[in-house]
Order: structure tokens, then sequence, then C-alpha cells
């Protein structure tokens, strides 16, 4: 059992990790982090990568949802934005690629800006529905205009550069896309012990409220769905830096709900949710395709292939649903539950 | 240039004839956003899975059609009432996020079984519509589109019939105006719930299989769901004269850029009208403004 923790100064107080044992735990999973690579297979490092790609984004989604309220269909657009951005730099200039990074979540960070521009006046699902538009006006720019990004055959992406050792198996690209990811995750836990991540918080419990309270909501609305969506660009830029390739149907709509039910399944208003949901999310598929690999091929009339496709996306259907009725806190409210029972053990809640 | 006016005409009733289907389906979306305040975004997966149990009854068990069709409604407003008890119903009283996650979890659902079922390939529905085609003026319209819109025509003038003066419908719009209210003056309100989630789903079911004759049926076809949200946004999500228009004024305006534009520029045509009639009108032509207090 735990005694309460005893907090000496406002910085102890809002510090972001508070308590000795957390600090401990963090820096075990920093050094897991790192010694992963050297442990892991190919595989792994690739489902790895591809985890820590869409905590970028699911994190990015959630600032947006979680914290501001302000549903979104238009992740995976403001992606593709920030992923073709990369990709044509890459392609003409060959400039280094954090550069790239950088001026992918811009470019997707603009769009942001405009896309954010109808949630003054609608709202709620309103507002979802206006996203979706965004997805669609964002595809047709994709596959039509085509001297900049190559039309519907899209684009490959060179490998990026890094002191002259080219980036280009999940190995490298490991120690590429983790730092920034983290670096990200860490920024967005900061935000919210500063005055503009407070008022998204204010926002979403109540926007006239914080109206009235001076908060002005064109600013704060508008600079949420930059920051949303300049995370969506970088987590985007790391996708084309990873797949090497990048087309109009890499981002489709389905995959805005994918990152908008990893919030939900993850909890929305926590950092730690968007890393347990895109976890989650991301490794259930591959979960079900080694549970269909282990069951006797008789059980599918012989062709297991051809049935993991719709019973991956029924089960994804069904978490989204099970979720919302039984856990609409999501998997970080779980989290806290395991823990408080450590906690107070002996005794119960 | 000099315009084919009979060419315009007959894209117009080819738009409008798909305009009527975007009507019905547009309609059983009012219905239940009205009566449960749900935003059902499975529309389109509904009026699939009706397709397919018409196929199945058909095709499948080789049933005769006018007892098919009837089958395959009766399994889709049975289908109807157990999504709103098993997943709409726990979701009463939390934000409206939270159900209209639900039925995108439940379209994916939808998608998944008739994939499993069915295979994702394109299937025929067997003919039922007369084939004979029709010709108004110098203008040709395809008969299944005709019939189609006349279906929708008639089931439409039916169901603002219903609601207006039967029983059912009465306590139904009452409990859309107030929920409270309607439960004090005895009206069950959740079985309210249960039936427009049944009446939906019959009306999108015949949507479903009218458009399935037209077009095949595939795993895909909830994309058709897509365009109606367009309709019921552009008419107001609570409106019902809002979904008749929008559903007109969509279904044209497809046909037009379609035709003249190409296939490509038809989902890009009917969003930007959204994005437009959202920047100009928020809450769609017909809809509601509500006023919020604190």
């Amino acid at each position: 059992m735990r005694i309460g923790s005893a907090k000496e100064s406002y910085a102890g107080d809002s510090a972001l990790f508070d308590s000795h044992t957390q600090r401990v735990w963090i820096g075990l999973l920093a050094v897991t982090l790192c010694l992963f690579p050297f442990l892991a297979n190919e595989y792994w490092l690739y489902l790895a990568c591809l985890v820590v790609i869409n905590i970028a984004s699911t994190c990015g989604l959630n600032i947006l949802t979680g914290y501001t309220g302000l549903v979104s269909l238009g992740q995976a657009a403001f992606m593709g934005l920030g992923a073709y951005t990369v990709a044509i730099l890459q392609v003409r200039t060959g400039l280094p690629f954090l550069l790239n990074l950088l001026a992918g979540g811009c470019v997707a960070m603009l769009a942001g800006v405009l896309v954010g521009l109808p949630s003054l006046r609608v709202k709620g699902l309103y507002l979802a529905i206006a996203t979706i538009a965004a997805g669609v006006i964002a595809h047709f720019i994709f596959s039509h205009f085509t001297s900049l990004t190559g039309g519907s055959g899209g684009l490959t992406v060179p490998p990026a550069r890094f002191f002259g050792v080219e980036l280009d198996n999940s190995f490298k690209l490991y120690w590429l896309i983790v730092p920034v990811t983290a670096v990200m995750l860490l920024g967005a836990a900061n935000l919210f012990r500063t005055r503009i991540g407070r008022a998204f918080i204010a926002i979403r419990d109540r926007d006239i409220s914080a109206e009235v309270l001076g908060i002005s909501l064109l600013r704060y609305k508008l600079l949420s769905f930059a920051i949303s969506s300049f995370y969506a660009g970088v987590a985007g830029g790391l996708f084309a830096y990873f797949f090497r390739a990048v087309s109009p149907e890499s981002f489709p709509l389905l995959m805005s709900i994918f990152f908008l039910a990893a919030v939900i399944v993850g909890g929305m208003g926590t950092i730690l949710g968007s890393v347990l949901g895109a976890v989650f999310m991301t490794l259930t598929p591959e979960v079900l395709k080694m549970v269909v690999g282990w069951l006797p091929a008789a059980v599918f009339g012989g062709n297991a292939t051809l049935i993991l496709s719709p019973i991956r996306t029924i089960v994804f259907g069904l978490m989204i649903v099970l979720f919302l009725i039984f856990e609409p806190h999501g998997l970080a409210e779980v989290w806290r539950r395991i823990r408080r029972l450590f906690h107070l053990w002996p005794f119960r809640t | 240039m000099t315009i084919d006016w009979w060419l315009l005409f007959e894209i117009s009733l080819a738009g409008l004839g798909t305009g009527g289907l975007y009507a019905l389906t547009g309609l059983a979306f009012v219905l239940i956003y009205k009566a449960t305040r749900v935003v059902n975004i499975a529309i389109g997966e509904m009026l699939m899975i009706s397709a397919y149990l018409f196929f199945a009854f058909s095709a499948g068990m080789g049933l005769p059609v006018w007892l098919a069709i009837p089958g395959a409604l009766l399994v889709s407003g049975a289908f109807g009432a157990l999504v709103e008890r098993t997943m709409i119903r726990p979701m009463l009283g939390e934000s409206p996020i939270s159900s209209f996650m639900v039925t995108v979890g439940l379209s994916s659902i939808l998608v998944g079984l008739v994939e499993l079922v069915w295979t994702a390939d394109q299937q025929r529905l067997p003919e039922f519509l007369p084939s004979k085609p029709i010709e108004i003026g110098q203008a040709f319209v395809s008969p299944k589109i005709f019939y189609g819109f006349w279906i929708a025509v008639l089931l439409i003038g039916v169901v603002l019939l219903v609601f207006r003066f039967w029983r059912g419908g009465v306590a139904l719009r009452a409990t859309a105006s107030d929920q409270a209210a309607a439960y004090s003056m005895g009206i069950n309100v959740p079985r309210v719930f249960s039936l427009t989630w049944m009446a939906a789903a019959i009306i999108a079911g015949v949507a479903g299989i009218v458009v399935g004759s037209i077009g095949g049926i595939s795993s895909a076809m909830g994309v058709f769901g897509l365009s109606v949200l367009v309709v019921v946004i552009f008419g107001g999500l609570d409106s019902v004269l809002g979904a008749l228009v929008g559903g007109l004024s969509v279904g044209l305006i497809e046909a037009l850029t379609g035709f003249y534009l190409g296939g490509e520029y038809k989902i890009l045509a009917t969003f930007s009208l959204l994005v437009l009639i959202l920047m100009l009108r928020p809450y769609g032509l017909f809809g509601t403004h509500e006023i919020e207090r604190l």
C-alpha cells in the first residue's frame, strides 16, 4: 500500500511525473524502448514503428476531440497532407528529413486552421460531417493535382538520410520515429499544464461558459485544430518515410474512423489513453491474424485468409460499440483501476 | 455553345430519380434523429443489409419476389428494433458523440457480416421491376430509376400520412418535441424509440432493395449513406421537408456534375455543397436553430 505523496511546493504539485515511483517506471520504459530494437525481430520492429506512428496521430486527435471537444473525421486527410508534403520535398529538394517533417506538419496545420473555420459556427456532429468533406476534398486534390502528387499512382519516397546513413529499414527508422513521437507526447502532456491547454478543456466542458470567462473561442478552437493537425502532419511525414510510398488511397475515411476509435478505446482526454488506444487498435488485427492462424483450418472450411478480413472489420466495429457501452472512459480508466488496486492493497476500493 | 435541352432534361430526370431514393433514405435518417437524437451514420449499411436479405430470400432460398420482399423488410424491421434495444438504449443520456460512434461501429460490423456471409463480390438482385423503356418526349428514362422514383414517392406519402394521423405517429412527434412531457402524458417513450428504429429500418430497407436492383449489391453499398448524410445536413437534421428537398437537389446536382464534369467530380460537388451550406446556414435549410442557454 502506498501512502499519499506529500507535495512541498507548487512546482512539485504541478509536475508531470509527481512521484518517485513514477519516475522510476518512466526510466525503465525508456531503457526498454532503447533495448527493444536489439532484441526484436524484423516483424516486431515493423509493428512497433507502425504503432508509434499511430500513437503520434492519435495523440493529435485526442487534443482536438478529447480535450477540446471538437469531433473530427479528417485526421487521415491531415496525415495525407503531411505525408505528401514530405514526399514531394524529399523527392524534389532532398532537404534534411527533420525540416521536411516540420514542413509537413506546418502544411497540415494550415489546412487544419482552414477546416477549423466552420467550427466557429457549427458544432458537434455537424462539424464531424464537415470534416468528412475535408477528407473528400483532400483525396480529390491528391488524385487530380497530378503534376505535384503523381495522380492516382502516388509517389515513391526516397529514404531519409541522417549523416549519410540511409534510414531504409525498420531498425534504423525506429530511431527516428520513436524519439519524434516521444517529444510530441511530452509536448502534449505539457500543453495541458499551460493556459492554452486549460482553455481547451474549458471549451470542451461548456464553450459558452468558456467564452463568458474571457476565452476567445475563435483563437483557441483554431489553435486546437492547428496543433492537432500539426501532429497529424508530422505523423503523416513519418508514415511517408516508413512506407516509402504515398498514394491517394493510403488515407481513406476509414483511417480517420480508426483514429477516432483509438481515441475512444484509449480514453478521451488523456495522453495515456492516446498511447493505449493506438497500441490496442493497431495490435488487435495482428493478434486476430495469429489466432486465426492457430485455429485448425477446418473451422473456417479451409479458407482462413479469406475469412480474416471480414472478421477484422467485425471486431473493429464490435470494439467501438462494446467500449462505448461498457467502458466509456476507455483503457486509461482500466489502467487507473489496476493501479489503484496495487496502491490500496491489501484494502479494496 | 448550344445546350441540348432534351439531353439536359433526360439527365435531370435521372438525377431526380436517384434523388427520390436519397429523399426516402433521408426520411429514415430524419425519423431516427427526430425521435432518438441519434445521428445514424450506419443508414447506408442498414440499406445494404435489407438488399442482401432480399437477395438471400429470393436468389438463395428461391422464394418468389412477392414473398421475398415482405420477408426481407420484416427481418430488417426486427433487426432495427434489435439494434435499438442492444446498442442505442444503453447510450441514453450519454453525449451525442458517443451514440454517433456506436453507429460508426455498427456500420463496420454490418460490412464485416456481409463480407463474411456473401463475400465482398458484387451480386445482382433478381429482376422484379418492369423493363420496358420509358420515353417522355424525346427523353429516355431508365425504367428501374423511373419505377424506383415512384416507389419512393408512394412510400414517402404513406409515411407522412401515417405519422400525421396514426396514434403511434402522433406519439412519435410528441416524443420528438419534448421527451419529458411525452412521458408525463403517458406515452411509452422507450417503445416509441423501438418503433422508430423499426420503421426507419423498413423504410431504408425499401430504398435498399430498389437501389440494389438498380446498381447491383456489394459490401461497398454503404457509400450511398455518405450522400444521404449530405442530403440531411443540406435539409436540416430534424426536418422531413428538408430531407425531401435535399434528396432531390443532391440527386440532381450529382447527375449534372457527373455528366458534364465526369463521375469523379460527383462526390466533390456534393461535399462542396455541404461545406457551402454549413457556412451559410449551419443548421441546414429547414432545420431548427437550437438556442443554447447556460
